[in-house]
């Protein structure tokens, strides 16, 4: 449990609602209790992403979100609810199929403050997978609802950890470490730093908060803003304004000078997967489906730093490589990303980049960001080369969780979901992009300057801009080193002459 | 005329050379160190001596550009063929011959024109290079910017590079001159004492024996 040292100060304490006095059967009881006093949280929360799983790209007008998206790790939310939606703030999902309901708000997932609350997948899969879930405590719902309080760090983290199917799958700088980061690992959110809660930075307007990685701030132009105006901006900018180092020597001038095409994150987050939880590195679903006598089988080969065994292979998923203290990935980016969606038809003879990073080095708006890149050898369709919806969950002959049988889960897939499948099934390499910005490091531990200024090192991949110490003009190197070869040989050439024809005519 | 041991640098021309002597390595060598050369010391602390020291040497230069107009001390400096042919030809030719240095210096042209072309050049080529680009840099640190700007431009680091390696070759040739003649140490006491030979005219002469006692060694009146 979180170490909350948030001292709640609260007009109304829920344990004495009538409302609330009551042994509630189950969650949407519990929800239509808090709906009765916060009476428009539900439209809210209807327009939320967490219950829409949608956005819609005005820019690039791409459909975008779970309920669209292929992802590089379990591939597709989409035809998958059943399972994925377990993470859905809903009570009643199956696939293809969100709750449209305020009644079926799930509102203590984000409003739990015992710790004793927790969601399951919405369906039954296979029976071969159910089993995973079995064996949980029951959930004493008058508790948790005469507990509720302001999201916590792992409130948040009982989703946002666990992306991708594990602790700190998917993000790198997301692990259930978070919950309790040590000052090391996070200075905003450790319990001895600021002990920040998600929402201190993920700033809420109407049950709506900013952060967004789908339009993401890249280069906040703004700060701090005006006092009492409260930002809705989620960047470091809004909190330490826009020269964020004292104007005290040359050190912080030149690093207050880094601000317009840098991102604070490339340099105060040194390294992600910190604190003793690996994140999913690498990914190959063209080994999934191997069987033990038929049974689907788990190898868990890695060791992380908290001693844990993570699995290196499971049946229903592949091969996996893990790391921890990974160094970020560096690339210019603005903020704005452009998808590969089922819709997308591509060129199969290179790697597919699931979310490509726009932005370049003579874009002002643009900055050098870190990010973690996934690597996953993806399912596709041969015959019409776009990514796939795979049908995963389900308890019925199709299910790739169950069966093993990819090409009949996709075919599934893709009939559900009203698109065509050529039948042939192929595997691409695909990339995917994960800005790092949690796990901010304490100042002494951020990147320090020659990890960047020097041959090779950090930013070697960015181009476009002159790097001191990294980036070199070869002509001139070149011509300045022979010129002063040259320059010496000529000298030593001239001593030779004096010293030979000294010796002459001292002779004569 | 005659030769005479006379004050030809005096102690603020010293001052000045040998500050911006231990200045200008000093920026070599945490400038090559910022470039990537070598590794000797941090990177961070090449950059803040690097910078102090350029602040301390601009400043140098402004006192030394004041001191050289108000003195009349530029006209050292001024280009002249008079005589160049004959420079040239020594360090090519008359050198392995046992020639005796042509050059005799005089009140108003201590530098023979060679020398003091190359002088020259440093002072209104290689040095604005350096520091021009320098300060915009700078002021780019310090937060300036100007309308279309995006990033730092690369031919901030063209010239200030440029400038750098062209220093190089100017220590290594200045430097190596230094051993031709009479010797490094008869070269380097002028530049220590201020006194060096000097070829005067009889009015020279009387001038400073009688109006610079102190800077004549050899008078006939000592």
């Amino acid at each position: 449990m979180e170490k909350t040292a948030r001292s709640i100060s609260t007009t109304a304490d829920h344990h004495h609602f009538k409302a609330l006095q009551k042994d509630f059967k189950n969650g949407p009881a519990v929800t239509r209790a808090c709906l009765s006093c916060h009476n428009k949280a539900g439209e809210q929360i209807q327009k939320n992403i967490h219950w829409t799983w949608t956005y819609h790209n005005k820019k690039t007008g791409q459909l975008l979100g779970k309920e669209h998206l292929i992802n590089n790790f379990c591939s597709n939310a989409r035809g998958n609810e059943g399972m994925c939606a377990q993470c859905h703030i809903s009570y009643g999902a199956s696939n293809f199929h969100l709750p449209k309901k305020q009644s079926q708000i799930d509102c203590l997932v984000c409003h739990d403050s015992t710790g004793s609350y927790y969601r399951l997948p919405p369906t039954r899969g296979s029976p071969a997978c159910s089993v995973l879930f079995a064996g949980q405590k029951p959930i004493n719902w008058r508790k948790v609802a005469q507990n509720v309080g302001l999201p916590t760090r792992s409130d948040c983290g009982s989703c946002h950890f666990y992306g991708g199917g594990g602790d700190n799958v998917k993000h790198g700088d997301l692990s259930s470490v978070m919950a309790n980061p040590p000052k090391d690992v996070d200075v905003h959110m450790s319990p001895k730093g600021q002990n920040f809660a998600c929402t201190a930075c993920h700033v809420t307007k109407n049950h709506r908060w900013s952060g967004s990685r789908y339009q993401l701030l890249a280069r906040d132009k703004k700060g701090v803003g005006k006092p009492g105006f409260r930002r809705n901006a989620t960047s470091c900018e809004s909190c330490h304004g826009l020269s964020p180092h004292p104007k005290d020597s040359v050190r912080h001038l030149a690093l207050n000078s880094h601000v317009k095409r840098v991102a604070c994150q490339t340099c105060h987050i040194p390294a992600f997967a910190r604190g003793g939880v690996a994140t999913r590195t690498f990914w190959d679903w063209r080994t999934a489906g191997r069987t033990k006598n038929g049974k689907g089988f788990m190898i868990k080969d890695y060791v992380q730093g908290n001693g844990e065994k993570r699995e290196t292979y499971w049946s229903i998923k592949g091969n996996f490589r893990y790391g921890e203290n990974v160094l970020p990935y560096y690339a210019w980016f603005n903020g704005e990303t452009s998808y590969t969606t089922v819709h997308t038809h591509f060129n199969p003879d290179k790697p597919v980049e699931i979310n490509h990073l726009e932005g370049s080095p003579n874009d002002p708006d643009s900055r050098i960001w870190p990010f973690k890149r996934m690597v996953t050898w993806l399912q596709y369709d041969k015959g019409y080369n776009n990514l796939v919806y795979t049908h995963l969950w389900g308890n019925d002959d199709e299910s790739f969780w169950g069966n093993f049988k990819l090409k009949k889960a996709i075919a599934r897939g893709m009939k559900d979901a009203h698109l065509p499948f050529s039948g042939k099934v192929g595997f691409i390499k695909t990339y995917s992009y994960w800005p790092t910005t949690h796990m901010v490091a304490p100042r002494e531990k951020a990147v320090a300057c020659m990890e960047c200024h020097t041959a090779g090192g950090r930013m070697n991949g960015i181009s476009g801009v002159y790097i001191v110490g990294h980036s070199r003009i070869p002509w001139l190197d070149r011509i300045a080193w022979m010129l002063i070869a040259g320059t010496t040989l000529a000298i030593l050439l001239h001593i030779l002459m004096r010293i030979i024809t000294g010796v002459r005519r001292r002779k004569s | 005329m005659s030769m005479h041991r006379i004050m030809i640098y005096s102690r603020f021309e010293r001052l000045w050379h040998w500050l911006q002597a231990v200045a200008i390595i000093t920026l070599l060598f945490t400038g090559l160190r910022i470039h990537g050369v070598h590794q000797l010391i941090g990177f961070e602390a090449a950059v803040n001596i690097h910078t102090v020291v350029a602040l301390g040497l601009l400043a140098l230069w402004a006192f030394a550009t004041f001191w050289l107009f108000t003195t009349g001390n530029w006209r050292h400096y001024m280009p002249t063929r008079q005589g160049l042919w004959r420079i040239v030809r020594f360090y090519s030719y008359g050198i392995f011959q046992g020639e005796k240095h042509p050059y005799r210096k005089a009140f108003w042209r201590k530098h023979n024109p060679l020398q003091a072309a190359a002088y020259l050049g440093l002072k209104i080529i290689i040095f604005p290079m350096v520091w021009i680009s320098g300060l915009l840099y700078l002021y780019l640190v310090a937060g300036g910017s100007w309308p279309g700007l995006v990033n730092f431009p690369d031919s901030i680091a063209l010239v200030h590079t440029l400038a750098a390696f062209a220093l190089i070759l100017f220590l290594l040739v200045h430097l190596y001159m230094l051993t031709i003649g009479e010797g490094f140490l008869k070269h380097v006491r002028p530049m220590l004492n201020g006194f060096d030979m000097v070829d005067l005219s009889r009015v020279e002469e009387a001038y400073l024996e009688e109006d610079e006692p102190g800077h004549i060694k050899d008078g006939s009146n000592p």
